[in-house]
């Protein structure tokens, strides 16, 4: 016995005392899908690169943006943002002002010539992409990274499509457009101004071993107005290329814009810029039902262009229209009422939707057309082997960002094609595993999963504005962006739903010490020796990445 | 009362740690070679709010003390699940006496201490609600008027859950106990009856007091740091929900005491020297019936057609609370939820 004075008994550790048998469910650390990244149409990790962004790791945010989408400059300035139309902290306070830290991390790269080194093996298998617009832009970035030749076909001497042509650059300055066009042309992109006119010959005759159509939906539908002889109508997209190439239109102080999409917006507001004094939307239907973005009217209202709902035009003569007033059916289908009303106007601008021009598709084989557009499998494959097609020219909804995901999506679907040989039974081997991953997709991050009582109080961070009366003037930059300290601030609000964010809540909060914390960037594992399975760490998780799954007892 | 800088840190400082910020600023409890004064395979029930705050409130002390400290424990569930013979769960110098003695023999270390020249090691006594605010009431107070330099904790789960959920001095009204059923026109502890402790310790004018719960860690931390940094007798009386004796999910037991905080029922404060010097505002104000309706020892309060006239008279008391205190700041609580 060699104890101090007054001790008589060896003590023990409780350690010896296993508590993980007294446990009925255990802790499991989850990854789960956040809104955001789930409403992307380009499938950014949206979650992943604000993380990065929040300590700083600017360029490392912005590799991560650029796994998916190669126009994080032009995506942070005409993005409708679905992203945080999903997000969780808009039932908090408001959205996590992703774009603006988008169009910081994109403005970033620009200003120090961040790129994105080519480092696949040569594939030796050259790929045709019709149309340099987002789309043919986003497919050659990505097929470039998977070591394929690119040759990029357009009409329009410069790339960019609708981006160049169609977008104002009052939304989209032309200096931002260029800097991210040239960064893919300089990844070995190799681009002809040229028309192709029979896809298959030039497939044919160039020897491209496969292809990826997006010529866009390039032509103003028309509507019948009966019009007198002087009545001056034009086209919205005819307005903005010609405005986009310095040549704007002529078009008299009182302007009527005849539907309610945002090229009605857009057409609307370049006329205000073109001095228009009177730029007057007329649309059939209720703003509510009206297809254009919130901000895009929100902004044309700011700039002191005027709408009529429920309204069509019945006749245009010189200088004056005769609206007819329209109601809502049951259907929210509008009918006519009878009652007519005169409008003051110069000059009529259709913004009636937008059609595509296919007929470099005549004699190909296996292609569908239904409705206008093509149609294409999940891989985005026409009905005819090898032939690709995105954008606006197949069925989805027409924006840049869709127009991306497109670009994206149809490089992986070329890539696994030209691998398998061009075999069918490989390419639905490969098809159905794209389709059982997209199954096999985590769970969504839902804000009930969330315990909000973590996060700081910050409200969003706006966007200065140019004031109303300077912008209709010019075709500056309307919104501006984020400094460094505010664009951080923004990041730092994003709650991280559904993914660890490493703040020590679940090691911190175990009555039993059992939580190891594996230490920066390693996370955290469950001591299941001691676990008692309270479930106070999956409770106090602020971002519900803890799932509690019962023991197989 | 800490406050966070104006800087943004996505969680700031609510949550345990934050990898935002420097080391320096993130809780004891966040760091890898924090002391775990009491570690793993204790016998304490799943979600045991007493473990969580023996560990917050010690670990924090152990970091302010340069880990020179001994513990002195009263007799109650802390003791009996950390020390099953021949296991312990303290990897800290540790003692138990009596149950209403702890506050003496904690005075009587210190007085040791202090004769042998070692005032470097500090004395902190700890004990229940049972053991603090009924049994070893006297001690305390004989403690407090001497200034004796110990830091007295009390983890108050407001009955004796050791031996069965018995009624103590701080079971608060209307909850449901072994020994005050929810039966007769009263069901439940009575109104009127028990002690507020930490206003008595006020009373006697020692150089700091102050409360806090278990979901407050910072402030928790911030606290047993602030009272190491006085001599004399200290006082920290520190809310610990149980989910056996309020009958709670287990799971819930850091959102419970934050409903306790957030309506007004459990005022968070810290005085010196008698005064009351700050206050924790409510950030989220939430209805008393927040609070209840997660413990099956109010469940009678939910059945019964009086219930509703004293769940009013709970949230009057938490009212009053706020008012006393100054919990609310003018335009705070406009959010609702926990």
């Amino acid at each position: 016995m060699n104890k101090p004075f007054a001790i008589t008994l060896d003590p023990g550790s409780s350690l010896a005392n296993k508590t993980g048998s007294w446990r009925t469910e255990r802790p499991v650390y989850t990854d789960l899908m956040p809104p955001c990244n789930h409403a992307c149409p380009a499938g950014e990790n949206i979650q992943r690169w604000l993380y990065q962004g929040e300590d700083g790791s600017y360029e490392q945010a912005w590799r991560q943006i650029m796994a998916d989408n190669p126009l994080p400059a032009v995506m942070g300035r005409v993005c409708y943002r679905p992203c945080e139309t999903a997000c969780n902290r808009g039932q908090l306070d408001s959205a996590v002002g992703i774009n603006s830290v988008e169009r910081f991390l994109g403005d970033e790269a620009i200003k120090r010539g961040w790129i994105v080194p080519v480092t696949a093996p040569d594939s030796g298998k050259h790929v045709l992409v019709v149309g340099a617009g987002p789309s043919g832009l986003s497919a050659a970035y990505h097929l470039r990274l998977l070591g394929h030749r690119v040759t990029l076909r357009d009409l329009a001497p410069l790339a960019g499509g609708m981006m160049r042509y169609g977008i104002p650059a009052y939304r989209l300055p032309r200096a931002v457009l260029d800097a991210e066009i040239d960064r893919i042309l300089a990844m070995g992109v190799t681009f002809v101004q040229s028309k192709v006119t029979n896809l298959s010959q030039t497939m044919a005759e160039d020897g491209f071993d496969a292809a990826f159509l997006a010529v866009g939906a390039q032509q103003g539908r028309r509507a019948y107005i009966p019009a007198g002889d002087s009545a001056k109508i034009l086209d919205a997209l005819t307005l903005l290329h010609a405005t986009a190439d310095g040549e704007p239109a002529r078009l008299g102080r009182r302007v009527a814009v005849y539907g309610g999409g945002n090229t009605a917006m857009d057409a609307a507001r370049t006329a205000r810029r073109l001095g228009a004094t009177d730029a007057v939307v007329v649309y059939r239907r209720t703003r509510d039902r009206m297809p254009a973005h919130d901000i895009e009217v929100e902004e044309a209202a700011d700039e002191g262009v005027r709408m009529m709902w429920l309204s069509t035009i019945a006749q245009a003569d010189q200088g004056k229209l005769v609206i007819e007033r329209m109601r809502l059916d049951e259907q929210g289908f509008p009918q006519p009422t009878g009652e007519f009303a005169e409008l003051a106007a110069d000059t009529v601008i259709l913004a009636l939707g937008q059609e595509t021009e296919l007929s470099l598709l005549d004699g190909v084989p296996g292609v569908t057309v239904s409705d206008g557009v093509v149609e294409v499998g999940p891989d985005l494959m026409t009905g005819c082997p090898g032939i690709f097609a995105g954008g606006d020219m197949v069925p989805a909804e027409r924006t840049v960002t869709v127009g991306i995901g497109h670009g994206k999506k149809a490089a992986r679907g070329i890539d696994a094609w030209l691998r398998s040989g061009g075999n069918g039974a490989a390419r639905a081997g490969a098809a159905a595993q794209a389709t059982s991953a997209m199954t096999a997709e985590p769970r969504l991050a839902d804000f009930d999963r969330l315990n909000t009582w973590y996060y700081s109080d910050a409200p969003a961070t706006v966007r200065p504005q140019l004031d109303a009366a300077r912008r209709i003037s010019s075709f500056d930059e309307v919104t501006g962006g984020l400094d460094e300290s505010t664009a951080l601030f923004e990041a730092r609000r994003c709650l991280s739903c559904g993914n660890c964010f490493e703040c020590d809540n679940c090691y911190g909060v175990c009555p039993d010490n059992a939580v190891i914390k594996l230490g920066a960037g390693q996370r955290y594992e469950i001591d299941l020796e001691y676990c008692k399975g309270c479930g106070i760490c999956a409770a106090e998780c602020p971002c519900g990445a803890i799932d509690m799954v019962p023991e197989c007892i | 009362m800490p406050v966070q800088p104006v800087k943004f840190y996505q969680v700031g400082s609510f949550a345990v740690g934050n990898r935002l910020l420097a080391d320096d600023q993130r809780a004891v409890q966040s760091e890898h070679d924090r002391t775990n004064s009491l570690t793993c395979g204790h016998r304490a029930c799943q979600g045991c709010g007493e473990a969580l705050g023996a560990r917050y409130a010690l670990d924090a002390a152990m970091r302010a003390t340069g880990r020179q400290l001994v513990a002195v424990n009263a007799t109650g569930c802390l003791e009996v699940f950390s020390t099953p013979y021949p296991e312990t769960s303290w990897q800290i110098p540790w003692i138990h006496s009596l149950f209403g003695n702890a506050p003496a023999v904690a005075t009587g270390i210190a007085a040791a201490l202090r004769a042998k020249g070692r005032t470097n090691v500090r004395v902190v006594g700890q004990g229940g609600d049972g053991g603090t605010v009924d049994i070893g009431f006297a001690c305390l107070s004989g403690m407090f008027e001497r200034n004796d330099d110990v830091l007295f904790i009390c983890y108050d789960n407001e009955a004796y859950m050791n031996t069965g959920v018995q009624r103590s001095g701080a079971t608060p009204p209307a909850a449901r106990t072994a020994t005050t059923p929810a039966l007769g026109p009263e069901p439940g502890n009575a109104f009127g009856q028990g002690k507020n402790v930490p206003l008595i310790a006020m009373a006697h004018e020692i150089p700091y007091v102050a409360t806090a719960t278990v979901a407050g860690l910072r402030d928790l931390e911030y606290k047993v740091t602030r009272a190491m940094e006085f001599r004399g007798a200290r006082y920290l009386h520190i809310l610990v929900p149980c989910p056996l004796g309020w009958g709670a999910a287990p799971g819930d037991t850091i959102r419970i005491a934050r409903l306790a905080e957030q309506t007004g029922l459990f005022p968070v404060f810290e005085a010196e020297a008698g005064e009351v010097v700050g206050v924790s505002k409510i950030r989220r104000k939430a209805p008393v019936e927040e609070y209840l309706k997660l413990q099956t020892r109010y469940a009678h309060l939910f059945k019964s057609p009086d219930g509703a006239a004293t769940i009013r008279r709970l949230q009057r008391a938490a009212d009053r609370n706020i008012a006393r205190f100054g919990l609310l700041d003018a335009g705070n609580g406009a959010r609702e939820g926990s």
